[in-house]
């Protein structure tokens, strides 16, 4: 699997930061309201006047610490392939901070659903894949009952080794298709 | 949740997807013969009939045999003679260049009935004894069933087991030429000949099962986006949904007296195998445990189910009694035992065995011995032919997937690939009524 790099993160969690700080449109309802007067160009000038009293500047260093956070969070949340080993269904440590972040996401956001896609590679037999495919999708959404997340938001389908990620025949490839896919509906 | 009785009956479109008319029939290539199989001439047949015949009798039957690796059929080049009835015949000639059994036999019309007829001997050349003689009359369109009958026959004759030459595959195609997949559920003629498209979709379809009358197959589709279990009828195409639960509907197993039909589900939480009576539309689960259960196939006897189960921590072969209790485990060798199929004797148990690669394997269920069977790296989905001589299976070659036939005994081999794209999921039918 790919894991980011903490270098990579860094970048994108960086990359999020100044989406949010632009205040552009996300697809996603994901933003606590950002205040404008703290991101826009204006305060930006003003910012090392002086000119704001104690209050203002707490104020101001809380709502750049949860603007920082929630730009985090969405970009764990960018994360949405999970890897898993031959004919196992247990979700790697890597995979687990991904995973909250998208629990914790949807237990802020109730109206928000999701499904969960499960595969396995091509080798063994099609039906034990199917139902592999299946544990696995059931395992991701057990990690995200577990950490906030209702099971009326969570929809489980499996396709066994059908749709490999990778056609190739080999490890490389396999590794690629042993996953459960997280998608938002 | 949609008990079999209270379906919409979906009538079937032909050519749903993408155009019909593209057959999608298997090309045999021999791979493997054998030593010791039985030496026998097979003489064109003579045409007395006035016209070109699209088909070569003969021939067909020729290939048929050989397939089977039981026989050596004579290359025609070095036949001396062709005689087409007994009295013509010089056993000697036969005899002198290795021959034991020669087939010989002509082909007649009548234009009052419109029909061919075949008359055909099969003659022992050391006893110069007509073993059989016969005659078989059919349409013009029936000629290649005319042959398969024919090799049916002799094969029955010479080896004492029924020929499973007029018997069907069903197999799933993909063809991925126009970007989008198409999946397409055929059923052809046992030597992949004379294809006929029964479904076909943009998303996969797996486990094609025969009834045990050879005229319905069961299969799982994923056309709504999930897996679904369907029944459809080969020849009038009515098709009807009977398991679309929540979770997994597949694995689709006919019951041998065809009234019900084992299946896996996981709508009460994970992969478990339950049996639906196709008379009410009653469901019963047998298993019950927080593994996956699932692959079930049913004894011939009708009183067992095998099937594959990782409650042991990986996946082996298990059997439970249909009226329930406690699975037993019959695989002990490796680390993935899975898909079991019984043979029709209910004495041999086929499944797929990991080695470094995935093979067919056989276990003996009187001795508990097992023997593998193929040597590639990706074989699977195993389908015993009804007299239990040759198994069909799915495997792999150059990257694309390829049906195989072994003897079980014989040893030969032969395979089948698609014209385009993969072919996989192999289904031998039952002996069909004619």
């Amino acid at each position: 699997m790919k894991v980011l790099s903490l270098r990579n993160l860094l970048a994108v969690v960086f990359a999020a930061f100044i989406l949010v700080g632009c205040s552009s449109q996300s697809t996603k309802p994901t933003e606590t309201p950002v205040v404008e007067d703290s991101s826009g160009t204006e305060t930006q000038g003003v910012e090392q006047s002086g000119g704001m009293s104690d209050e203002e500047l707490a104020k101001k260093r809380r709502m750049e610490e949860m603007q920082r956070m929630e730009a985090e969070m969405a970009a764990l949340r960018e994360v949405r392939v999970f890897y898993f080993d031959f004919d196992k269904s247990l979700i790697k440590p890597e995979a687990r901070e991904y995973i909250k972040a998208h629990a914790k996401y949807l237990a802020e956001n109730p109206a928000m659903s999701i499904v969960l896609n499960g595969y396995a590679d091509e080798r063994g037999t099609k039906e034990y894949n199917l139902a592999l495919g299946e544990r696995r999708a059931l395992s991701v959404r057990n990690y995200l009952e577990v950490n906030g997340a209702k099971r009326g938001q969570i929809d489980v389908v499996s396709y066994g080794e059908e749709f490999p990620a990778d056609p190739g025949h080999n490890e490389t490839a396999w590794s690629k298709n042993r996953r459960v896919v997280l998608e938002y509906k | 949740m949609y008990p079999a009785k209270f379906l919409r009956v979906l009538v079937f479109l032909c050519g749903l997807v993408t155009a019909a008319g593209v057959r999608a029939d298997l090309v045999i290539e021999i791979t493997e013969g054998v030593r010791g199989a039985l030496p026998i001439a097979i003489v064109p047949f003579a045409n007395l009939t006035g016209q070109a015949l699209s088909v070569d009798i003969a021939q067909v039957i020729s290939d048929d045999l050989q397939r089977s690796g039981d026989f050596d059929p004579m290359p025609r080049t070095n036949m001396l003679s062709l005689p087409s009835k007994e009295e013509d015949v010089y056993f000697r000639d036969w005899s002198i260049v290795g021959q034991r059994y020669l087939l010989v036999g002509n082909i007649t019309y009548d234009p009052q009935t419109q029909q061919n007829k075949t008359q055909y001997e099969l003659l022992d050349v050391q006893s110069e004894q007509a073993l059989v003689g016969r005659v078989i009359s059919g349409g013009p369109a029936l000629l290649r069933d005319m042959a398969h009958a024919i090799a049916d026959t002799v094969y029955e004759a010479l080896t004492g087991k029924p020929g499973v030459f007029s018997t069907k595959l069903a197999y799933v195609t993909l063809d991925e030429r126009q970007g989008k997949p198409v999946y397409s559920l055929e059923v052809s003629d046992a030597d992949g000949q004379r294809s006929k498209m029964v479904f076909r979709s943009n998303w996969p379809i797996i486990s094609p099962a025969w009834s045990p009358d050879g005229k319905m197959l069961a299969y799982v589709s994923f056309e709504s986006g999930r897996p679904a279990i369907f029944l459809q009828n080969i020849e009038t195409e009515v098709r009807s949904l009977v398991a679309n639960y929540k979770g997994l509907n597949s694995a689709p197993a006919w019951s041998p007296d065809g009234t019900r039909l084992a299946m896996t589900l996981s709508k009460d939480g994970n992969a478990e195998i339950y049996i639906q009576d196709l008379r009410n539309g009653q469901l019963r689960r047998l298993t019950n445990h927080w593994a996956i259960d699932t692959e079930p196939s049913w004894s011939p006897d009708g009183k067992s189910i095998v099937f594959t189960s990782d409650r042991g921590g990986g996946p082996q072969v298990y059997m439970v009694d249909v009226a329930g209790g406690r699975p037993q485990r019959l695989t002990f060798e490796g680390n993935y035992n899975a898909r079991p199929r019984f043979s029709l004797d209910g004495n041999t148990i086929y499944y797929v065995h990991q080695r470094s690669g995935f093979n067919v394997a056989a276990l003996d269920m009187a001795s508990g011995q097992n023997k593998i069977l193929t040597e590639t790296d990706m074989d699977e989905s195993p389908s015993v032919a009804p007299n239990g001589s040759m198994i069909i299976y799915a495997t792999q070659r150059q990257g694309k997937g390829v049906l195989a036939v072994v003897g079980v005994n014989s040893g030969s081999k032969y395979t089948l690939p698609a014209q385009f794209g993969d072919v996989r999921e192999p289904a031998w039918s039952p002996y069909l009524k004619r």
